[in-house]
Order: C-alpha cells, then sequence, then structure tokens
C-alpha cells in the first residue's frame, strides 16, 4: 500500500511538471521573434493537426461512451415495455454500438422499490430483455449483448415518491 | 463458502419421564379450551409463577427465573394464551408447593386464570432435573406432567418441550417449538441470511456471500437451504446443506430466481430465463434441469406446493398484471386464484393446504392476504401498518412471518393466522427481509 502511494506522488509529480513546461512553451511563443518553423520543433504542423484530430477524436469517442453509459432507459411501473421517450435514447445506443464494433455490453434492469422483491427480479430481467430485443431489432448482433437484473436492489435515489421511483424503473447499460 | 454450524453438538441426553397425564391417548382439542374457529380471539388466561427451586439455592433460583420466563414467552408466542401478570397472584408456590394437593385453586381463579403451570427445578452436580405441572384450575386437576433430567444448559430445550407438548395437546398439531426461520439481513452491511430459533432467538449468520443474497428457502427435512445470491455477479441459486458445508448452484444464463423445493422431493423448483422468458423449471438437487413446468411468455415466478407436492401455486403476468395461478405439476388444469386487485405476488401454501397466504398491492401499499383455495374468498390480514410482504406459515400453520416496514426499516413480524397479536420477532441492526419459516426439526 505504502509503496502505491509514493508511485502514486511520483506520478503526480511529473504530471504537475509536464504541465508547467508545455503552458511555459506556450507563453513563450508569442514573444519570440523569429519565425517559428514546424522544423525546428522537430515536429511538423502536419503532424500536430493530426496529433489535435487524433484528439480530438479520442475525446468525442470518450464523451459518446459516457453518454452511453451515463444515459439511462426508464420504464412506467410494473411495465417492461419501451417507452416512446426511450425509443429515441436506444436508437443512440444502436448506433453508439454499431460506429463501435468492438464494444459489448450488459444491460442491466432495475425496478423501484415499491412491488415485492422477487417479482421485481423477473420484472427486471425482462425489462433488460426488452431493451435487448430492440438493439437487436435495430441491427445490434445478440452476442454482444448482455442481461441481468438487478430488480429493486440498486435505486439511484433512494427517495420515497414518484420522482425518485421513476429514476430507479430504468435499464442502464454497462461496457464489459 | 464458509458455513456456521447451526445444530450446537447434541444436548446431552434428555431423560424424560411422564409422570402423569390424565387421558394420555385423548387429545385436549377434545375438551373445550380454545375455540377452534377462531383459537386466537378467545385467549387461555394462564398464570406461570416462578419455578421452584427445590434446594432452596442461588444457582436453582437463577435457572427457576429465567426458565418461567422463557415458559412465558414461549406460550405467549404462540397467541393461544393470556398470560397473567406475576404481580396479580395471589399464592407463592415457593412456600405452598407445586403439586395440586398442595395449592389452593381458588386464589387462582379469583385472578382469572384458567390453566396453572408450576415447576420444581433441582440442581445435583451437573444434571438439572425440571419437572412441570398443567393444572386446570377450576377443576382443581392435574391435566399433564413432566419430570425432564438433563446438563446445566438444557432449561431451553426443557421449557420447549413442555411447550410443545401443550400446544399438542390443546391443538393437535405439533413443529412449532422444534422449528427456525430463515431471513435475510443486512446487519453486516450486505444481504446475507441468517437462522434464528422458531421466537427470534438466538440469530445466526449463515452465509458470507459478501453480495446480494435473497429469497432463502427450505428443504422439506429442514437439513439445506436454497437462496438468491448475486455472488459470481449474477443472479444464481445456491443449495446449501446447513450441517455437511456443501453447496451445490444453479447458474444458467440470465436469472436464477424463486427457489422452493417439492415436497419430500430432493426437487427444486425455480425461475430461471436461460430460454430468453422467465419460467418456472423442476430442478434436482446438483442442479440439473429436469422439467419444464411453466410455458407462457413474460413473467413466471415465486413457485410454492401444495403439502401432497402435487400442485403448484405461482405467479403469472399472462393476463396483464401480476395474479396467482394454480396447476397440477405436470402444467395441467391451471386456474387462475386471485381476482381482485392488479398486484397479487409471493404466494405460499398453508400446511393444512386449504389456504395460500400472499402479498397484495391496492394503492401503491403492499398489504398480506390469505385466500380459501377452494371458494377464492380472501381476507385481509394487516391494515394501515406501512408495506407489509414476503408471508411464510408455521409449520403448524398456526403463525405467519412477514416483513414489515411499519416501523420505517424493513423488520420480521409474526402474526397468529387469523390476523391478530402482530409483533416484531427479533431485535438485530440492520434490515430484515424475506422470512422462511423451517419444517420442523428433530434436533432442536
Amino acid at each position: 500500500m505504502k509503496s502505491s502511494k509514493v508511485w502514486l506522488k511520483i506520478l503526480v509529480l511529473i504530471f504537475a511538471m509536464g504541465f508547467v513546461f508545455t503552458t511555459g512553451c506556450c507563453k513563450k511563443k508569442p514573444v519570440d521573434t523569429e519565425p517559428a518553423t514546424a522544423g525546428k520543433e522537430g515536429i511538423s504542423e502536419d503532424e500536430l493537426a493530426a496529433k489535435r484530430k487524433a484528439e480530438q477524436e479520442a475525446m468525442l469517442k470518450k464523451a459518446a461512451m459516457q453518454k452511453f453509459v451515463n444515459e439511462d432507459v426508464y420504464f412506467d411501473f410494473d411495465d417492461a415495455s419501451i417507452r416512446t421517450d426511450a425509443k429515441a435514447t436506444l436508437k443512440d445506443k444502436a448506433d453508439f454500438l454499431k460506429a463501435n464494433p468492438g464494444v459489448s455490453v450488459t444491460i442491466e434492469g432495475h425496478c423501484d422499490e415499491r412491488g415485492t422483491e422477487a417479482y421485481n427480479l423477473a420484472l427486471g430481467e425482462r425489462r433488460a430483455q426488452s431493451i435487448k430485443t430492440f438493439l437487436v431489432n435495430a441491427g445490434i448482433d445478440k452476442s454482444r449483448l448482455q442481461t441481468i437484473s438487478y430488480g429493486e436492489e440498486k435505486p439511484v435515489d433512494p427517495g420515497k415518491n414518484e420522482a425518485a421511483w421513476a429514476k430507479n424503473r430504468r435499464g442502464h447499460f454497462r461496457v464489459d | 463458502m464458509r458455513m456456521h454450524r447451526l445444530i450446537s453438538s447434541a444436548a446431552s441426553v434428555l431423560t424424560v419421564i411422564l409422570f402423569l397425564s390424565s387421558n394420555p391417548g385423548l387429545s385436549w382439542a377434545d375438551y373445550d379450551y380454545i375455540n377452534i374457529s377462531n383459537p386466537f380471539l378467545n385467549k387461555i388466561p394462564t398464570a406461570v409463577p416462578v419455578f421452584k427451586s427445590m434446594s432452596n439455592t442461588a444457582a436453582e433460583k437463577e435457572i427457576s427465573v429465567e426458565a418461567s420466563d422463557l415458559m412465558t414467552q414461549s406460550l405467549d408466542f404462540t397467541g393461544y394464551f393470556k398470560m397473567i401478570d406475576r404481580l396479580a397472584f395471589l399464592e407463592d408456590i415457593q412456600e405452598k408447593g407445586i403439586e395440586a394437593v398442595e395449592l389452593n385453586f381458588k386464589n387462582w381463579t379469583d385472578i382469572g386464570a384458567e390453566l396453572l403451570i408450576t415447576g420444581g427445578i433441582t440442581i445435583e452436580s451437573d444434571t438439572l432435573q425440571m419437572e412441570f405441572r398443567l393444572m386446570d384450575t377450576y377443576k382443581g386437576q392435574l391435566l399433564y406432567g413432566r419430570r425432564y433430567k438433563g446438563g446445566l444448559n438444557d432449561q431451553r430445550i426443557m421449557v420447549r418441550r413442555f411447550c410443545s407438548d401443550i400446544i399438542y395437546l390443546l391443538t393437535g398439531k405439533r413443529g412449532l417449538f422444534e422449528s427456525r426461520i430463515a431471513f435475510i439481513s443486512t446487519t453486516t452491511g450486505n444481504k446475507e441470511v441468517f437462522i434464528s430459533d422458531f421466537d427470534g432467538h438466538n440469530p445466526q449468520r449463515v452465509t458470507q456471500t459478501k453480495s446480494i443474497t435473497l429469497s432463502p428457502a427450505w428443504s422439506s427435512d429442514g437439513s439445506s437451504i436454497a437462496y438468491t445470491s448475486y455472488q459470481k455477479g449474477k443472479p444464481d441459486i445456491y443449495i446449501t446443506n446447513l450441517n455437511k458445508y456443501r453447496a451445490n448452484i444453479i447458474a444458467y444464463k440470465g436469472i436464477n430466481i424463486t427457489p422452493s423445493w417439492v415436497p419430500g422431493k430432493d426437487l427444486i423448483a425455480a425461475t430461471l430465463s436461460f430460454e430468453g422468458d422467465e419460467e418456472i423449471y423442476l430442478i434436482n438437487d446438483s442442479g440439473k434441469v429436469e422439467e419444464k413446468l411453466t410455458n407462457s411468455w413474460g413473467i413466471d415466478v415465486s413457485p410454492t406446493f401444495s403439502p401432497d407436492g402435487k400442485r403448484m401455486a405461482f405467479v403469472s403476468r399472462r393476463q396483464g398484471s401480476p395474479q396467482i395461478y394454480i396447476q397440477d405439476l405436470d402444467g395441467g388444469n391451471v386456474q387462475r386464484l386471485t381476482f381482485e386487485g392488479a398486484y397479487n405476488t409471493e404466494p405460499e401454501w398453508s400446511p393444512a393446504g386449504d389456504r395460500i397466504v400472499y402479498s397484495g398491492m391496492k394503492g401503491g401499499v403492499l398489504d398480506i392476504y390469505v385466500i380459501d383455495i377452494s371458494g377464492g374468498r380472501t381476507s385481509q390480514l394487516t391494515y394501515n401498518s406501512g408495506n407489509n410482504e414476503a408471508p411464510c406459515w408455521s409449520p403448524d400453520g398456526t403463525l405467519i412471518a412477514f416483513a414489515s416496514s411499519r416501523q420505517g426499516k424493513s423488520k420480521v413480524y409474526v402474526m397468529t393466522a387469523s390476523g391478530t397479536d402482530q409483533r416484531n420477532l427479533l431485535d438485530l441492526s440492520g434490515e430484515q427481509t424475506s422470512p422462511a419459516w423451517s419444517p420442523p426439526m428433530s434436533e432442536n
């Protein structure tokens, strides 16, 4: 434990130093009278642009992944059918999965605390299955889609009101 | 997985001497002590004075108080008796004695007692002897007496045996005092299976899954429990022998939930979804599917069996809302049992076979109901007291345990089969859910 903490500190220090150097460079640039040629810095404009583009793409991809994982699909009480508002969300999910053919996911089915435990386990499974069926119909290979039910065991909102229950009756995506 | 051994090494052999029973072959159901149609409405006023220390020693006196308190609590727990407060007693058995001829029964009828139980405690080196007498105060008659001999720690067993005999003579039913209750508790921070005595005494954690663990169910002989757990990341069923530290697992793709044993057999019915739809299957004790019992699209869950094992009740959403259905084990003769309300779940078949207790939701609130299987007549047992769910019968069919949120956190409660005498089963930290009452166990 202790040595890993030390390493963490060293890593943080290296990052911090790197940050100081890069910002230092940038600040210097405008006051430099010589025309800044890429060649002098050992990296061409094209390479720089490509690098920036790659970084941007990676960021977009990360954002898309975050949206995919963070955006849940909601259900009505004691109902596993896909709501109209959920269909748009699920179409986005299908697009994401098509754009990322290497990604496999687990679809989690959840319920609100009302109702009984065993029935909610089955209902959660039915919700996950409904989502899976929707995505398979949208062209996603079923081998990429696993389901799991958590019933009422993992609410996101512990509140005891309709607003909380509505948030808890959900399908959640987990990237495997 | 580590299992705690539940049955402590068999208590030293008890010697039991029946020293008097007015009519050995006769059940008291033949007498009029209880009203069979509603036994819990007219409770029998009963007096249990502190047992007499026969050698007048401090050790005996200590056990006397403990044992007489335990007998009072145990009889009170059954719901058949009204235990009379000792402060009202007019006669001191420590002075008068414990036999019928030594007592003035008018002193007991004057305070309303119809039954009187006296006890005598004797300790000789490491041997404990207890003698109990049950008397009818109005007839001035000894009804039943027993003497027990055992180790110094056997008082609990002795008191329970005598109580069990009284209940048997009174109702013709045995099993409550020999049973245990399994339930789920979050005491450790995770949902784990705990088991306590029938009266909530001595709760012990029996699983260490460190994950979500749900719906324990007892095998017909009480030797094993099955439960659902997420130990391997998804809901699988674990079958655990409580004495042999051995576990089997039902782990098909999808969910493996709501296990229930077929009476008298090493077969479990449970809901599996490996075919893409929740259906109830028969599974052998090594975890292999033997037969598919339901075949209807959508949710089929929570099987429970008639005592003869020939019929199964379960929950299905096949007609648009969760309702309780009954079918033959071979899948034939399906009938819908519940029609009131749009949410009826968690059926459990009564030990006598004539009724099913279940939880139903009305106005967003869960309550416990009982339905007659033949006539379909429904009675509501809980009212205006939070959510009440997961009901189960005591093995003699006289009591129902359930989980209730009436005081905020979910706790296990017990009531009589008519819904009277609702009380908290045990005081344990965290939340308690899903009680499951064991069959009678001889080792208790």
